[in-house]
């Protein structure tokens, strides 16, 4: 549950102050599925970033599942990135030394996991995935389509409530992308919070609830569903 | 993060660079190899001194005509005391301490050997035969000057080995005559064959009585006079008797030089032990110029991997992981190029003693540990910068590779 009041970012740009996020006030119930859009330089990554507590917000509050986000300290806020988000980014950032499996358990490394339940819980989302057969194929040896859904069975591995996509289809041709998009609409099925940026209206559309930005402001939110 | 996954991650990243990895492998190991040959250098040099003084015999006392020390005296008096001979009297005196066990009077030149038409100049020793027995010399052949004392002389010399060959060639020498100077004698034993020796080259010596060499060199005075002390514990006690009782002999003027092997020794030591560690100083100092180029190393792998960082920022990856992982990384590099160091070090050493085998090279132990652990510990120091840089990363700007 995502709860945002009079949330601003603000950057310094030289002489001139950049609104990137302007007043935002948002409820995201857990379980949504939610398509962000507007054009470029509205502040969608902005928002994304915070609410995956990347960033930190200029002012207003965001408070996730009941805790108001600025009282954190850095250990806290790292250990939230790991338990409860999941990202998925344009570019993959699949690390290319790694094997697939290896990538998918780097979160359950940092957490210090035992090895063999490591091994077990990563190929299992890679077989969410649909690429239980590319455990030890390296990124390089997969194609976009694929290296996206490593990253997404990556972001799954430690069962977050919270799923963060920015532009997960940018660098796909549309069939892949019509491919990752199912895949995270299956994992929102089984109650997964999901958050999409998108610039396809095609998929933006498919979400149940939409907000459209615009020079960092919510300009449109079709609300939450009845 | 688990201690074997960060080993795992940091190992992983040293193996996807290999170039780097071999550089800075190559700078640390050169580092380490150094302090190594350097300080088996000073080591075998300090050993090799110090072997040769011990070779001079046990429990040596030596006296030496004229003062050495300077001690605060007026430097125009320096001057103007000539110091009185050290003469066989003064010998027979001293060997009267109860802390003495064996004396040799030492007379020192050089004089031409002749045999039939073979002439040759050759260094002359005159003492008694305690002196042998003192320095521990063997005997190939024959005596070592019976019946000579610092009383009574004898037409008779002691040749060593070489001089043996070059004026006897395989003639037998035992009772041969030989015309040293204007004196001729019989030839008493011939030395073995030893190395060189700090004072004398064993091998190009003749000895004579210690008399006919104050004859021959028409001079009372002794070069050195050689004691053994009864133990090693006697050391001092004969060094003191022996300056006391030629002082008294001297009109109360200490005119002579009174030192113990112990104390050359040890000054020997010193010296040299000071030497290995400037040398092993002075190379170790090419192990900090390698913890300053791992740390360019790791800066530059940290902008090369800034996507990385955010990325491992972003699945909640802490600042100390972050930090533990670039450390490792550092860590890594500097405790294997310790360890090809070392490698190198000894092999250097080794292929030293093979093509020089009069020194003794062995690295010394200390300074293997030693550099292996300023190896390493520059691998942390100069890591933890780059490390902090790794930790301080915006994870936004790191994950657009900027
Ligand atoms: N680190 C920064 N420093 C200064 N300005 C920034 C920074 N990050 C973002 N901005 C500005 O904030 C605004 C919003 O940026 P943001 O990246 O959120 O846009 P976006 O909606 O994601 O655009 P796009 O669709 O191109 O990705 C832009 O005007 C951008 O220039
Ligand atoms: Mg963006």
């Amino acid at each position: 549950m995502i709860q945002l009041q009079e949330l601003c970012r603000d950057f310094d740009v030289g002489e001139e102050v950049v609104h990137a996020l302007d007043h935002v006030s948002l409820k995201l119930p857990a379980g949504e599925y939610v398509s962000i859009m507007g054009p470029s330089g509205s502040g969608k990554s902005t928002l994304l970033n915070i609410l995956g507590l990347l960033d930190t917000p200029t002012s207003g509050s965001y408070t996730l599942d009941g805790v108001n986000t600025s009282q954190m300290d850095d250990n806290e806020l790292a250990s939230i990135r790991q338990n409860k988000i999941g990202f998925v980014f344009q570019s993959f950032h699949l690390v290319p030394r790694l094997s697939a499996l290896e990538n998918v358990e780097l979160p359950m490394m940092l957490s210090g996991n035992d090895p063999k339940l490591r091994r077990e819980r990563g190929h299992a989302a890679l077989e969410r995935v649909g690429l239980g057969h590319r455990d030890s194929h390296r990124p390089s040896q997969l194609s976009g389509g694929e290296r996206q859904r490593v990253a997404i069975a990556r972001a799954i591995v430690m069962e977050p409530k919270l799923l963060l996509a920015d532009e997960p289809t940018g660098n796909l041709d549309s069939a892949s992308g019509r491919e990752v998009v199912k895949i995270m609409e299956a994992l929102n099925a089984q109650g997964l919070t999901l958050l999409v940026v998108t610039h396809d209206p095609n998929i933006g559309e498919r979400a149940r609830r939409q907000l459209k930005f615009k020079d960092g402001r919510l300009e449109h939110d079709s609300g939450v569903p009845a | 993060m688990r201690v074997l996954d960060c080993n795992k991650m940091a190992g992983g990243a040293l193996v996807r660079y290999p170039g780097r990895t071999f550089m800075m492998l190559l700078a640390t190991a050169i580092g380490v190899a150094a302090v190594l040959v350097l300080t088996s250098l000073g080591e075998a040099a300090r050993r090799f001194v110090t072997d040769e003084f011990q070779s001079l015999g046990t429990h040596l006392v030596i006296v030496i005509p004229g003062r050495s020390e300077t001690s605060g005296a007026n430097p125009a008096m320096m001057i103007a005391e000539t110091p009185r001979d050290l003469t066989l009297d003064d010998a027979r005196a001293v060997l009267r301490s109860p802390h003495v066990a064996r004396l040799a009077p030492v007379v020192v030149g050089a004089a031409s050997v002749s045999r039939g038409s073979l002439e040759r100049e050759i260094s002359v020793i005159g003492t008694t035969p305690e002196f042998r027995k003192i320095r521990e010399w063997r005997m190939r052949l024959g005596e070592f000057l019976p019946n000579v004392t610092m009383e009574r002389g004898a037409p008779l010399c002691v040749i060593g080995a070489k001089v043996r060959t070059e004026i006897f060639g395989t003639d037998p020498p035992l009772g041969q005559w030989l015309r040293v100077g204007d004196r001729r004698c019989r030839v008493s034993g011939v030395l073995a064959p030893e190395g060189t020796s700090v004072m004398i080259d064993v091998n190009e010596v003749v000895i004579i009585p210690v008399i006919d060499a104050q004859a021959l060199f028409n001079s009372p005075g002794l070069f050195r006079i050689v004691l053994q002390a009864t133990s090693r514990e006697a050391m001092p006690l004969a060094q003191a008797d022996a300056k006391r009782i030629i002082a008294e002999r001297h009109y109360g003027e200490e005119d002579v030089t009174v030192i113990t092997q112990d104390a050359v020794l040890s000054t020997f030591d010193g010296i040299f032990g000071t030497l290995t560690m400037a040398l092993g100083g002075i190379a170790a100092i090419s192990l900090v110029v390698a913890g300053v180029l791992i740390m360019n190393v790791m800066l530059v792998a940290v902008s090369q991997r800034t996507a990385e960082v955010g990325l491992l920022k972003a699945l909640g990856a802490t600042r100390r992981q972050i930090i533990a992982l670039f450390l490792t990384e550092a860590f890594f590099l500097a405790a294997l190029g310790a360890l090809v160091g070392l490698l190198l070090g000894y092999g250097i050493v080794a292929a030293m003693r093979v093509f020089y085998d009069t020194l003794d090279f062995v690295p010394p132990l200390w300074a293997a540990a030693g550099a292996l652990l300023v190896a390493m510990a520059c691998g942390i120091f100069f890591g933890i910068l780059p490390a902090r840089r790794a930790a301080d990363l915006d994870p936004i700007q790191a994950l657009m590779g900027r």
